[in-house]
C-alpha cells in the first residue's frame, strides 16, 4: 500500500506549525526510519497517516484513501496502518495479554480461526506465546512494550509504524525489534519508525528521512543520508557511532554496521 | 565519607518469590556520579526507588539490610523526611509530572509549595532552575504540550529546585534525542562537580564512559561489578547477559578475530579510544 504525502501543511490549535509543506511518497514493502530533534515534527507526520491527525492543508494518501475526506474514519484506515506507540501504556487495556493482541483482528471483523492463527503468530514472533494468560500489567515495561508491537502485528496491516520502538530496551530486546522488522519486511510490509536511536536505525532500515522544524531535511539511503554529518548536525541527529568511526579513519563510503566497517577496513 | 551507604541491602515486591534486589552493598562518596548499568530486569529501577524511600514506604513489600543516606536510616525515616535529602526523576516524565497545574513555571514550583518554601525564596530557586536546565523559554508553556525531551527537562528540574543531597535518575534520557542527551549529561556533570551526589540508572553506554565516575553493573538483582567506567565497560563479563556494549567495544573485539585491533590493547568504550586503537592497530 502507497503512502503519498504532498505539500502537507499541519498546524495545532494552539498555533504551533509543526509540519510546513512536506511531500513524500513510500512504496509498498519499504522500510522508513524518521529522525530528527525532538519537536521537528515526526509525530506529526506519521500521525496522519492512520488518520490521528488530518492536514491544515496539502494532502495525505494511503493507498486510495484520501484522510482530508471525513469518510476516511480512523477505523477504517486502522485495517491497513498499524500504530505503535512509544509507551505501550498508552495503548494496552485488556486483562491478558492474548486478549489484547486478539482485540485487533477480531475488531476488524476476521474469523475466529484467522484471528487464532494471527495472534498465535504474532505472540511466537515476540517471543511472548507462553505468557497468553498473563496480566500486561504484570510484565515489565520492557515486555508490555513486545505486548503492544504483537497487538500491532496480530491486525496483519499493510503499514506498521513503530514510535520509538527501541526507548528504554536493554540490548537484548532491541535485538528481538531488530527480528520483528526484519520478519515485517519478509512479509512484505511496509514499516515505518520514528527513532532517536541512530544505531538502531542505520542496522535496519533501508531509508532514512531527516526532519528539521516540520520540515523534510534530507530523504534517501541511510548510507547516504546517515553519512551527510553538518546536515544533520541541523536537526541535533549525530552519524551512527561506527559511520563516525569510518570516517574518522579515513573511509570513504558511510558504514552502516560492524561487517561493513571492518569489511572496508581490511581494504583499505 | 560515604554519603550513601547500602549494606546486604535485599528486597521483594509484594506477592512475588524472587529477590528484585540481592544483598546489594553499595556506597557512595559525596559528589561522586555513578552510573547503574544493567538488562532489563536487573533491579536497576527498583534500586533507584530504594534509594528515594518509594521501597519500601509506597511499594511495601520486604526489605532487609540497612539504606543510609546523609546518616539518616531509611527505616527509621518518614517519606517526606527522606525526600529532603534524596530527589528522584521517573524514567517517563508523564508518570512525573503532576497534571495539577498549567504552566511550566507552576509546576517546577509545585513541590516547593508542598514543601511551605517562602515566595521568595521559590521564586528565585525555579529561576535559577530553569535557567540551569536550558528551559526558561518554555516556562509559560503547558507541560503536557511539550515534547518528552522538553517534558523529561521540567521533570528533573521541578526535583533539583527542593535541592536533594542525592540526585536519583532513572534512565532520564531514553526519551531523549542527542541534544537532549547531552544538555542533561551535561547539566549532571556539572552538579556533581558542584558537589550533588548523583546516582544514574543508564543503558547508553558511550555517554556512561564520558561522564561518570564510576559505573555499577547490576545484574538479577546483585552487583556484578563495581569500578571505574573503563574497567567496567569493556568488560568480558557483561557479554551474553543483556548489557548494553558499545558499538566501538563490540567492533574492537571482533577486530581482534580478524586481526585488525592490537590483542593486547585494552578495548575501547569511546571513539576517540577506538580511532586510536584502530590507527594504531594497521601499522
Amino acid at each position: 500500500m502507497k503512502i503519498k504525502v504532498n505539500d502537507l501543511r499541519f498546524t495545532y490549535p494552539n498555533g504551533v506549525e509543526a509540519l510546513r509543506g512536506i511531500s513524500l511518497k513510500i512504496e509498498s514493502g519499504e522500510q522508513v526510519a524518521m529522525v530528527g530533534q525532538n519537536g521537528s515534527g515526526k509525530t506529526t507526520l506519521v500521525k496522519h497517516f492512520n488518520g490521528l491527525l488530518r492536514p491544515t492543508s496539502g494532502s495525505v494518501l494511503i493507498g486510495e484513501l484520501d484522510t482530508r475526506n471525513k469518510k476516511v474514519t480512523v477505523a477504517k484506515l486502522a485495517q491497513h496502518v498499524g500504530y505503535v506507540f512509544q509507551n505501550p501504556d498508552e495503548q494496552l487495556f485488556s486483562r491478558t495479554v492474548g486478549d489484547e493482541v486478539a482485540f485487533g483482528p477480531r475488531n476488524l471483523g476476521f474469523d475466529s480461526q484467522k484471528a487464532q492463527k494471527l495472534v498465535d503468530e504474532a505472540l511466537a514472533l515476540v517471543e511472548l506465546s507462553d505468557k497468553k494468560d498473563t496480566n500486561p500489567y504484570d510484565l515489565s515495561p520492557t515486555w508490555r512494550k513486545m505486548v503492544a508491537l504483537a497487538s500491532i502485528i496480530s491486525m496483519d496491516t499493510d503499514v506498521a509504524i513503530l514510535d520509538e520502538p527501541t526507548t528504554g530496551q536493554d540490548a537484548a530486546n532491541v535485538a528481538r525489534i531488530a527480528h520483528v522488522v526484519a520478519e515485517l519486511k519478509k512479509r512484505g510490509k511496509t514499516v515505518i519508525t520514528i527513532t532517536h536511536d541512530i544505531d538502531f536505525c542505520a542496522e535496519n532500515f533501508e531509508r532514512v528521512i531527516a526532519l528539521s522544524q516540520g520540515q523534510i531535511l534530507l530523504d534517501g539511503p541511510a548510507n547516504k543520508v546517515l553519512g551527510r554529518e553538518e546536515i544533520l548536525a541541523q536537526t541535533y541527529v549525530d552519524p551512527p557511532q561506527l559511520a563516525r568511526l569510518g570516517k574518522r579513519l579515513g573511509l570513504k563510503k558511510t558504514v552502516r554496521n560492524q561487517d561493513e566497517l571492518l569489511g572496508a577496513l581490511k581494504k583499505h | 565519607m560515604a554519603i550513601v551507604n547500602l549494606k546486604k541491602v535485599s528486597y521483594k515486591y509484594p506477592l512475588t518469590d524472587s529477590l528484585a534486589l540481592n544483598k546489594v552493598d553499595l556506597q557512595v562518596k559525596e559528589g561522586e556520579f555513578v552510573a547503574i548499568i544493567g538488562p532489563n530486569g536487573a533491579g536497576k529501577s527498583t534500586l533507584c526507588y530504594t534509594l528515594a524511600g518509594f521501597v519500601p514506604h509506597f511499594f511495601k513489600g520486604e526489605l532487609t539490610g540497612k539504606v543510609e543516606i546523609a546518616n539518616k536510616d531509611l527505616a527509621l525515616s518518614a517519606l517526606n523526611e527522606w525526600v529532603l535529602n534524596v530527589g528522584l526523576v521517573f524514567q517517563n516524565p508523564f508518570n512525573q509530572i503532576t497534571g495539577a497545574k498549567y504552566t511550566v513555571y507552576e509546576e517546577i514550583a509545585f513541590g516547593l509549595e508542598n514543601l511551605g518554601v517562602p515566595r521568595d525564596e521559590m521564586k528565585k530557586r525555579v529561576d535559577q532552575g530553569l535557567t540551569m536546565t536550558g528551559i526558561r523559554d518554555l516556562a509559560d508553556r503547558s507541560p503536557y504540550s511539550l515534547s518528552g525531551g522538553q517534558q523529561q527537562r521540567v521533570a528533573l528540574t521541578s526535583i533539583l529546585v527542593m535541592q536533594p543531597k542525592v540526585l536519583v535518575l532513572d534512565e532520564p534520557t531514553s526519551q531523549m534525542d542527542p541534544i537532549g542527551t547531552r544538555e542533561v549529561f551535561g547539566v549532571i556533570r556539572s552538579l556533581a562537580e558542584r558537589g550533588m551526589t548523583v546516582i544514574m540508572a543508564e543503558h547508553k553506554v558511550e555517554w556512561v564512559a564520558r561522564f561518570a565516575d564510576r559505573v555499577v553493573a547490576l545484574y538479577e538483582g546483585r552487583v556484578m561489578m563495581d569500578g571505574k567506567p573503563r574497567e567496567v565497560l569493556n568488560s568480558e563479563r557483561l557479554l551474553g547477559k543483556g548489557f548494553g556494549i558499545s558499538r566501538y567495544t563490540s567492533t574492537a573485539r571482533e577486530a581482534v578475530k580478524q586481526g585488525l585491533w592490537p590483542k593486547n590493547r585494552d578495548l575501547p568504550v569511546t571513539l576517540d579510544e577506538a580511532v586510536a586503537g584502530f590507527k594504531g592497530g594497521r601499522k
